[in-house]
């Protein structure tokens, strides 16, 4: 039947019906597609959760906790990830193993960018190490391997918030958790390092069946009692007492705070029996006659400020419109139709969209330069606090090496206590002053004031501070004698 | 006559364009299409992305007074379904690749539409208020219709 066999029929066009076939293919698979991406739409909307591992108060693993939480999960991963901003973040540098340190990657050193570090924390070990922070994931690591270890015997009191403890305490206790947090302060870092397994995790801050949050830290709870106590409300237990809004604060709270360990039996206390403020933990201190260490070169009583995050953002304005770390930090994010808090916890400069546009409807670019803004202000005031501190610590130095008695410096060495804790205040917190701007200026202005009396007390005998100067003792006391065992 | 009927290429182009129309329309309903044409406010929370703005309008002060249309459409019929044709246009693409952020923000178009919306329905009061100059209502009223 072809043309050249029989041609009085003339040959048919076929090609408009080719066209035609193609153009119609394409438009049915497009709409089926479209049919099941709308179906598949749908069924997000609907939020399935299935339970498919039993969670109970001794699972530790966050991976079992993973398989009744994928989403959860994947994202708490990727805290392992590193990142920059302008001012924190973290910056991965390769490292060559070594057999007492298998890291193949650390963060950059603070130390070394800022020396005038070393001289503030001299003959104290975060002279000899201190880097950036990184993620939750490495939490355990770089607390077991930092240099602090070989300078300085840590006690067991360190796993608080560098693992997830909360399983080994209550075991250590055998159901008491207050117990087992009293029998593992005191114990050998390594010992302690052996009853834990893994960084911080589901189970520190979740209840293991409702998923509510839950305090899980004997420090905060003692640390909160004490707090609410001075405000007139007595035996308050977050657990039971707290908003759900509050909690989101209250389960960071649990490590992202100052503290210290108490006694020979190393108890962590969060010192906020006075308040909040740096003052009142300041205050609380002198009270205690507490210092970290004595000052290698000046021979001062000095305080070594940790993390006050907590703190500082309770004297800021996002704490008393009710804002809270989750808030910023875990802010919610979609996946499909499901709505949950984003456990990749990180800055919100790296997350801007989630973590600020909820609230404050500005263009990315204008809330990146707001913060930007205000971190830089602090940062150069805070550099000129350093200079302060440091030109009052080599002040004393040569005061001390020119033979001038221990009463003579006892002001000038007293102010350089003030200064430094009120500087180390801005300086370890973790936000270059945004959390609480005006009060972060303010103590940054404090302190370049105690270390101008500082110097002033040693040039002028007769002066007289704006504080009264409290004696801390640079003994140690005597160690506490061991009951007989018969 | 049965000849005619059977013409293959006749019947092939039939029956696929009947497959096609089938698969659309059954698409467009399974979608509630049509419920798009509609001032339904409902309908503007068909993809669950706009489920807390509906929720939140639905306990505002503005819900007794005006539908998301009212406000996200402008008055004119014609520049109304332009608009709604643009933002469906814009918004079938966004959910169907989800390339969108979880805070969505008002394009600077839509930004448009709503302030002028305002002024419909508000001219009285805001006509002696514009006369230094440029003023947005919502950038303060920022809450009348709903929260994010």
């Amino acid at each position: 039947m072809t043309a050249k066999q029989n041609p009085a029929v003339p040959a048919r066009r076929t090609w408009p019906f080719t066209v035609a076939f193609v153009v119609v293919a394409f438009a049915a698979a497009g709409l089926a597609a479209l049919l099941v991406n709308i179906s598949g739409r749908k069924a997000e909307a609907r939020n399935p959760t299935v339970r498919v591992v039993e969670l109970t108060d001794e699972t530790v693993d966050p991976a079992i906790w993973g398989k009744d939480f994928p989403v959860e999960y994947d994202l708490y991963r990727k805290t392992a990830e590193m990142g920059k901003t302008r001012f924190g973040g973290s910056e991965a540098m390769p490292r060559v193993p070594t057999l007492d340190d298998p890291r193949t990657s650390v963060s950059q050193s603070k130390i070394d960018e800022d020396p005038r570090l070393k001289v503030m924390w001299a003959g104290y070990a975060f002279a000899a190490d201190f880097r950036e922070d990184r993620g939750h994931a490495h939490m355990l690591d770089d607390q077991g391997f930092t240099k602090r270890q070989q300078v300085v015997k840590q006690p067991g009191a360190c796993m608080q918030c560098h693992a997830s403890v909360y399983p080994a305490m209550m075991r250590l206790g055998g159901g008491d958790l207050v117990k087992g947090f009293e029998k593992m302060n005191p114990m050998p870092y390594a010992e302690a390092r052996k009853l834990v397994d893994h960084p911080v995790a589901c189970i520190d801050c979740h209840e293991p069946r409702t998923m509510t949050l839950r305090i899980s830290r004997p420090a905060f709870l003692e640390g909160m009692r004490a707090l609410k106590a001075s405000q007139g409300v007595q035996s308050y237990d977050p657990n039971t007492m707290a908003t759900r809004q509050e909690m989101r604060a209250y389960v960071c709270a649990q490590c992202h705070v100052e503290y210290y360990f108490k006694g020979p039996e190393k108890r962590l206390v969060f010192p906020w029996a006075k308040g909040l403020g740096a003052d009142q933990i300041l205050a609380f201190y002198d009270e205690a006659g507490f210092k970290d260490w004595v000052h290698k070169e000046t021979g001062a009583p000095v305080l070594k400020a940790q993390h006050p995050e907590f703190e500082t953002w309770s004297q800021g304005v996002h704490a008393r419109s009710g804002v809270t770390c989750a808030d910023c930090h875990m802010p919610y994010m979609r996946v499909g139709g499901q709505k949950v808090s984003d456990h990749h916890v990180r800055s919100p400069l790296l997350n801007i969209n989630r973590a600020c546009q909820g609230c404050h409807k500005w263009e990315e670019k204008e809330l990146k330069e707001r913060v930007e803004g205000i971190q830089t202000k602090f940062y150069s005031v805070r550099n000129q606090a350093m200079d302060a501190l440091v030109s009052l610590i080599g002040d004393l130095k040569a005061a001390k090496a020119a033979g001038r008695s221990d009463q003579d410096l006892e002001a000038a060495r007293y102010l350089q206590r003030r200064g430094q804790f009120l500087l180390d205040f801005v300086e370890a917190e973790n936000s270059t002053g945004f959390h609480a701007p005006q009060e972060t200026m303010r103590l940054l202005s404090e302190s370049i004031d105690f270390s101008r009396q500082g110097q002033i007390a040693l040039r002028d005998p007769g002066f007289k501070p704006t504080v009264a100067v409290v004696a801390i003792a640079t003994t140690p006391p005597p160690a506490p004698v061991p009951p007989l065992v018969k | 006559m049965l000849a005619h009927l059977l013409n293959l290429p006749a019947l092939a182009l039939a029956t696929t364009l009947g497959v096609v129309a089938g698969l659309g329309g059954y698409t467009f309903v399974f979608a509630k299409g049509s419920s798009y044409a509609s001032d339904a406010p409902a309908a503007c929370a068909n993809c669950h992305v706009m489920q807390s703005r509906y929720d939140s309008w639905r306990s505002g002060p503005h819900h007794a007074a005006a539908v998301c249309n009212d406000c996200h459409t402008p008055a004119s019929p014609a520049a109304k379904y332009l608009v709604k044709a643009l933002n469906g246009w814009h918004h079938s693409k966004a959910f169907t690749s989800g390339d969108y952020p979880d805070v969505i923000l008002l394009r600077e178009t839509s930004r448009a539409v709503v302030e002028g919306q305002c002024r419909h329905c508000h001219a009285d009061v805001v006509a002696s208020m514009e006369a230094g100059g440029a003023v947005s209502c919502v950038r303060c009223h920022d809450s009348v219709g709903h929260l994010r």
